[in-house]
């Protein structure tokens, strides 16, 4: 009994000997770790950034094709084994005209068997634009049919394969926006706190217009009045820029505020001293002090980035087809009659909260971890 | 006091004038105009202007004008009360926006009333009941509200209601009622029909409210107050009412300066996917179709009503909290 605790007092100093001397980054993952769901939520979003980097591999398709005759066909679910034995298969799907309205019906037969595989070849495509690949992570056993994994549209896309591509841009353009934002917030924000007088009066009176702003009218208004012939890639930018453009104040606020508090600090004088450029004490000394409640503030900044660009894109005023995101895959699903004839197509907007409520959760838990020595 | 609404009232009209220069900027910004995209349409339909025409046209609403000289025109006629005539509907854009405007008010209005009726007893409720049943589900409806685009969840509850009870759930009106003159019917119809858009766009704000009231109540509950008057025997809701949640209201108060103008120009998004008579489905179709003057006056409208509703919330926290009571 008494070693037993002689061993566990060795090991509680251990265990404090380890935190004294850990760095601060060592700290903050110490107590994110402790909070699951949002150690699973990260997975979560690795798995989305996954996808992100090579939409093409996780697709079963090329996300344009089209075929008419294959409208509308619902979801034909996985299934793993057949008879006891791992062979995944979906229903094939037998389509009826019906007699009044001359619409295609569509029906799952679950007798007949479609055999898909893992990690089979399919359509070719290019990875990161430098090689060549036919490697798929799902597809049909017969190459020459096509399955839809979650449904088609109106068009008979894929839309499996068109939510894997919308995934690549939605996540982008969050990520994009708020990067722009982080850098405008911490430069500007960083100036404002760090010079003081005229300069943090100009910047915060532009922060207190750009906040009193009807943020979704002007949004909507600054996109309309992009060039309808501008490629996709330029007309994705802008949006980005235009979303960053209100997304910065916040952390502007919040970077100056700890400017004047860090800016008497010892250590800030030492530099001076020390002969630093501004610009150097402001990156090197004092970001690094709280670099982690930005990282915290911009993971809860993405998702409400994802939801603008998602509803900009659904009123039909944000990323244009033929661009893929889940904004626009949304718009299919914008009239009740077709929604009743296709439910499916609401599934992007799931897809739209899971990841919205993953980066929620992730940065609840990062900024509660962003501050390792309190609590 | 007073001296601060004065002032605050005084930099109105300067806000405004900032607003309505980058407003005019950002409607005139694309290349081409009205006429352009009027024309576009024309020979889409198979009939054609001629060049001289257009121009005729393009004189005669001054589009040809410098860019300078179209703002000065267009804030002479704002400052007579004229917003411009809308090129699309041919009538002064006015006249187009007030007949939208009452409802748009209302709704967004209406949204916040039920926001708060919603917010702060649920709030309350899980304060006084923390690690409930109630609490932990009222936990999950905020992450899932907060995650929830409003569009989406205008369209799931679209979806629902159409295909599991049969009935359309857009507009505000039934349809005996869209173009009947006010009566006591026609208020009762509008408000058997105006909660569900106004749920669809509150509920995230619901739920962020009822969060920061659970927190706040929280914080007070353990004060050394509450337990004196606890062991002074009062009846424990009347002590909570009484005391602490009083004290935990102010900072609630201070989210409406920014949860009023968000539900202005949130209801764009959820009266364009349910259809409901509002300026926000006007301005996105005046944005599409160039229609310069009319989405102007509509931006100007936003802004306006964004300002009011800080300054409304900035006085209200003044006169609720004699702390912020600005004397400096």
């Amino acid at each position: 009994m008494a070693e037993g605790s002689i061993a566990g007092v060795a090991a509680g100093l251990a265990a404090e000997d380890r935190i004294a001397v850990a760095s601060n980054w060592k700290l903050v993952w110490w107590r994110f770790k402790r909070h699951h769901l949002a150690l699973f939520c990260a997975g979560l979003l690795i798995a989305l950034y996954m996808i992100v980097l090579c939409p093409d591999f996780f697709s079963t398709q090329n996300p344009e094709t089209t075929d008419a005759r294959q409208a509308f066909i619902p979801v034909q679910s996985v299934h793993l084994f057949d008879d006891g034995k791992f062979s995944p298969w979906v229903p094939a799907i037998v389509g009826k005209r019906h007699p009044v309205t001359l619409r295609m019906e569509w029906q799952a037969d679950p007798s007949r068997k479609v055999p898909v595989r893992f990690f089979t070849p399919g359509p070719v495509y290019q990875v990161f634009g430098l090689f060549e690949s036919r490697l798929h992570l799902i597809g049909p056993a017969d190459p020459t049919q096509r399955i839809f994994l979650l449904g088609s549209d109106r068009l008979g896309r894929d839309q499996w394969s068109r939510i894997m591509h919308g995934t690549q841009t939605s996540m982008t353009v969050g990520l994009v926006a708020v990067a722009l934002s982080v850098i405008l917030g911490v430069v500007l924000g960083g100036l404002s706190g760090y010079l003081g007088g005229k300069t943090d009066q100009v910047i915060q009176r532009v922060i207190e217009l750009l906040q009193s702003v009807p943020t979704i009218p002007i949004w909507l208004a600054l996109s309309a009045a992009l060039p309808r012939d501008w490629t996709p890639i330029q007309v994705f930018f802008a949006i980005t820029v235009i979303l960053s453009l209100v997304g910065w104040t916040t952390l502007g606020r919040e970077v100056r505020g700890r400017f004047l508090a860090l800016r008497e600090e010892d250590f800030v004088l030492a530099a001076r001293l020390a002969g630093c450029s501004r610009m150097r004490i402001i990156l090197r000394h004092m970001v690094p002090t709280f670099l982690s409640h930005i990282i915290a503030t911009s993971s809860l900044a993405i998702p409400v980035m994802i939801i603008n660009e998602t509803s900009l894109s659904f009123l039909g005023l944000g990323i244009r087809p033929p661009a893929i995101s889940w904004g626009v895959l949304l718009q299919e699903a914008q009239n009740i009659q077709t929604l009743a004839l296709a439910p499916w197509l609401l599934i992007p907007g799931v897809v739209v909260i899971v990841a919205v409520l993953a980066f929620n959760l992730v940065g609840d838990g990062l900024r509660d971890a962003a501050d390792p020595y309190s609590g | 006091m007073t001296r601060y609404i004065t002032q605050r009232l005084l930099l109105l009209p300067f806000l405004l004038l900032i607003y309505s220069f980058v407003i005019f900027v950002v409607i005139q910004a694309p290349p081409g105009d009205f006429l352009t995209s009027y024309v576009a349409t024309l020979s889409a339909s198979g009939s054609s202007m001629s060049a001289e025409q257009i121009q005729a046209l393009r004189h005669s609403y001054g589009l040809d004008q410098p860019f300078v000289v179209q703002y000065g025109l267009w804030l002479k006629n704002l400052l007579q009360g004229d917003l411009g005539l809308s090129l699309e509907y041919q009538r002064p854009s006015a006249d187009l926006i007030s007949e939208q405007l009452g409802l748009t008010l209302a709704l967004a209005l209406f949204s916040f009333v039920l926001t708060w009726a919603i917010a702060v007893p649920a709030g309350i409720y899980s304060a006084t009941h923390p690690r409930s049943i109630i609490d932990h589900v009222l936990t999950v409806v905020n992450y899932v509200g907060v995650a929830t685009p409003n569009f989406m969840l205008a369209l799931i509850l679209m979806w629902a209601a159409f295909a599991y009870f049969d009935i359309s759930v857009t507009g505000l009106f039934s349809p005996d009622f869209v173009d009947a003159p006010w009566s006591i019917a026609r208020v009762l119809d509008l408000l058997a029909h105006i909660w569900l858009p106004a749920l669809v766009l509150g509920i995230a704000g619901t739920a962020r409210l009822s969060r920061i009231m659970r927190a706040n109540l929280l914080d007070e509950l353990n004060k050394p107050y509450v337990v004196t008057a606890r062991a002074k025997g009062m009846k424990e809701w009347r002590l909570v009412l009484r005391y602490p949640v009083r004290l935990a209201l102010n900072p609630l108060i201070s989210t409406i300066g920014w949860y009023l103008p968000a539900l202005f120009s949130g209801s764009l998004i959820v009266a364009t996917v349910m259809n409901l008579p509002n300026i926000g489905p006007l301005l996105l179709r005046a944005l599409i179709n160039r229609d310069m003057y009319l989405a102007g006056g509509i931006l100007l409208i936003y802004s306006f009503l964004t300002i009011v509703g800080t300054l409304l919330s900035d006085i209200l926290l003044a006169l609720v909290d004699p702390r912020i009571r600005v004397e400096n």
